[in-house]
């Protein structure tokens, strides 16, 4: 059997006296799409930041590529090759389509290639190709997600971590955005840990989902059979 | 038109009284007591009037009475404006520099002072401009670093006798040791917490230089500095003494011209650099920032110490060119000046920092007519710029910004 390239381990942390995560473990195997679904406040955003070391875990360990990264300072991920897109994208308003492409590449040093990469990107979003001078803030929600996206995927992730990608858009363009996840999985083999509160198209691009209840995980199974759940069709999909 | 008119002239009169319940206690209320109306209503007679005209040129001019002069003045400034910017920014350049250089030949030793002035804020307000353009830091204790660097060279230069260039790096160094010792506690802050702390430590800085007399000489200041002593030697054979005085301010305004262009060239390096690049995401999103592998602390602090370095080489040329230093010098109204120049003349962009200093520093100088309501006038000249210009004199341009090319 394979190594899980990210595991969480009965993670505990929180903002001071709120204890936003009781004791979460999650797995994560090699080229999956991994889904988190759950209401508002559950936790799951929390728990994305806490194993970008954003939040210190209070209790548990986060591994990631078999090496514990509990301790490892947030900046020094995207270099081990774990990146996050976070909630409501975070794009730098201020600076061009292009300059923040080239923050995504901060760490590394051949320009050559990130050049390449940036046209790849072009190809793969062609609309930030039109708007590569355009200032980030003045994009639409769609195209700053893409732009969140493309951003990560300048760091060349072996797991990318996305945080509610379809917040706030319409239907076609979440479509357009889940195809891309779907592609990204595919053609780079890149790792994807999904959260979502839109569970049906979660677990329609995932491969396995968990359910987060106020801070704990309290479902794991494959995404077709948290689809078929009666519970969660009752709950997260509103039936 | 009269429509028009009707539109503006409610709020017109409602502001024109507002400014007479404010001119009055300023103008009509003495220090010994007695009222006079007199005073207040000549003032304000002569701003109505003035702003009067205004608001009738304005109101014809929005609807269309003076078409015939302004269609051929909007042609003229834009073609203006289409030549200032097909001409190449090295044109610009050169063109300035060479006005500066200039610029002592013609001109009588108060102007250069005030020349000299404004060079080395611009240093203060270049460096400062790294902190707060493009770290995105309010810093309001930034003048302490400046206090620092003067204290240096005056003190090595009063009691150890090192001459001034010698002093120079170790300035800098302090400067930039003050602000790492500064800023280690301070960047974890965010915001307005970072600006309050930040401010705090400005005054302890002072207050540390204004108390500890054994070495500093308290609020006494240090007298007896030494000028910048490269000149020295060779003025000393056979020049008289009046025309030394001149010759050495002048070429002071040239040492302070070198360490301004020096300044211009290090922070628009710093800028278009991966350094500069990494502030500017910290300024626009940390967190972000964070996790696109940008070490958020580090370059916090590296903003914080550059910007000390800059004001730290400022503030040993001040001292050289006083020879004297007190604490009195480096108050919280200087941070908030130097900080003025900053905004006012646009962050993050070196020509309008460069405009802002020259507008804060000349005006009060041509201002001095008004005599007590230089002040005043200042303000309110500020509060006018600020209304008409928000983003600063000369905004910083990013690189073909789309949206901006299609509002001009
Ligand atoms: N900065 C913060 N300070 C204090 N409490 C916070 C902070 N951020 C989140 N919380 C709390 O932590 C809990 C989990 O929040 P989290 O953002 O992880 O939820 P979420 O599952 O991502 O919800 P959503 O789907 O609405 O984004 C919530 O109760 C929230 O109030
Ligand atoms: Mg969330």
């Amino acid at each position: 059997m394979t190594q899980p390239i990210l595991e969480l381990k009965n993670i505990h942390s929180g903002y001071g006296s709120i204890k936003a995560l009781k004791g979460v473990s999650i797995r994560v195997m090699p080229g999956e799409v991994v889904a988190i679904i759950g209401a508002n406040g559950a936790g799951k955003s929390t728990t994305l930041m806490t194993i970008c070391g954003i939040i210190a875990a209070e209790q548990g360990e986060v591994w990631y590529d078999g090496r514990m990264i509990n301790k490892v300072s947030p900046e020094k991920l995207p270099t081990l090759g774990l990146c996050q897109v976070p909630e409501g994208r975070r794009i730098f308003p201020r600076l061009s389509v292009e300059e923040n492409l080239i923050l995504g590449a901060f760490y590394r040093n051949d320009t050559e290639a990130i050049a390449k990469d940036i046209q790849h990107a072009y190809e793969m979003f062609p609309i930030l190709g039109e708007r590569c001078n355009q200032e980030g803030g003045t994009l639409s929600g769609g195209e700053q997600q893409m732009l969140a996206i493309a951003r990560a995927l300048m760091t060349k992730p072996k797991v990318l971590l996305l945080d509610e990608p379809s917040l706030g858009l319409a239907p076609i363009i979440v479509q357009q955005i889940f195809d891309i996840i779907e592609r990204i999985n595919k053609e780079d083999g890149t790792t994807i840990l999904l959260v979502e509160q839109n569970a049906n198209l979660a677990l329609q691009a995932a491969a396995r989902g968990y359910v987060m209840e106020t801070g704990e995980i309290s479902l794991e199974d494959d995404a077709d059979a948290l689809l078929n759940n009666p519970k969660i069709r009752e709950a997260y999909l509103g039936e | 038109m009269i429509q028009e008119f009707k539109k503006v002239i409610k709020s017109y009169v409602i502001g024109m009284l507002w400014l007479l319940g404010l001119l009055w206690p300023m103008l009509g209320i003495h220090p010994d007591g007695t009222l006079t109306f007199q005073k207040t209503v000549t003032v304000w007679s002569y701003i109505v009037a003035g702003s009067f005209v205004c608001l009738l040129i304005y109101v014809m001019k929005n609807s269309g009475a003076l078409d015939f002069v302004a269609k051929p003045l909007a042609g003229v400034s834009s073609n203006l404006k289409s030549a200032s910017n097909t001409l190449p920014t090295w044109v610009w350049i050169v063109v300035i520099l060479v006005a500066a250089c200039l610029y002592p030949q013609f001109t009588n030793r108060y102007a250069t002072d005030v020349a000299i002035n404004v060079l080395l804020y611009i240093c203060l307000g270049l460096g400062l401009n790294v902190v707060v353009g493009l770290a995105g830091m309010l810093d309001l204790g930034y003048i302490a670093f400046y206090g620092v660097g003067a204290y240096t060279y005056a003190l090595l230069n009063t009691v150890y006798g090192v001459g001034f260039w010698f002093s120079l790096p170790a300035c800098a160094l302090t400067a930039c040791i003050a602000g790492c010792i500064v800023g280690y506690p301070t960047l974890r802050m965010r915001g307005d917490y970072l600006a309050i702390v930040t401010l705090g430590f400005g005054e302890i800085i002072r207050l540390i230089l204004n108390n500890w007399m054994s070495v500093t000489n308290g609020p006494n200041g240090i007298l007896g500095i030494d000028r910048i002593s490269w000149f020295r030697f060779v003025f000393e054979d056979g020049m008289t003494f009046e025309h030394m005085w001149v010759k050495k301010l002048q070429l002071f305004y040239y040492f302070a011209l070198g360490l301004a262009v020096f300044t211009a060239i290090g922070v628009n390096r710093l800028n278009y650099s991966r350094v500069g690049r990494a502030w500017e995401s910290i300024r626009e999103d940390e967190t972000a920032a964070e996790l696109m592998g940008v070490n958020t602390f580090i370059y916090k602090l590296l903003a914080y110490a550059m910007g000390a370095v800059f004001a730290g080489l400022a503030g040993a040329f001040f001292a050289a060119r006083m020879k004297f230093v007190s604490p009195e010098s480096f108050t919280f109204l200087e941070s908030a000046m130097v900080l003025c120049m900053v905004v006012l003349g646009g962050m993050g962009s070196i020509p309008g920092i460069i405009l802002g200093v020259m507008a804060l520093i000349a005006l009060p100088e041509v201002f001095r007519e008004f005599e007590a309501y230089r002040m005043l006038v200042f303000g309110a000249t500020m509060i006018i710029m600020m209304l008409f210009r928000p983003a600063g004199l000369i905004p910083a341009k990013r690189m073909g910004t789309r949206s901006e090319e299609k509002e001009g």
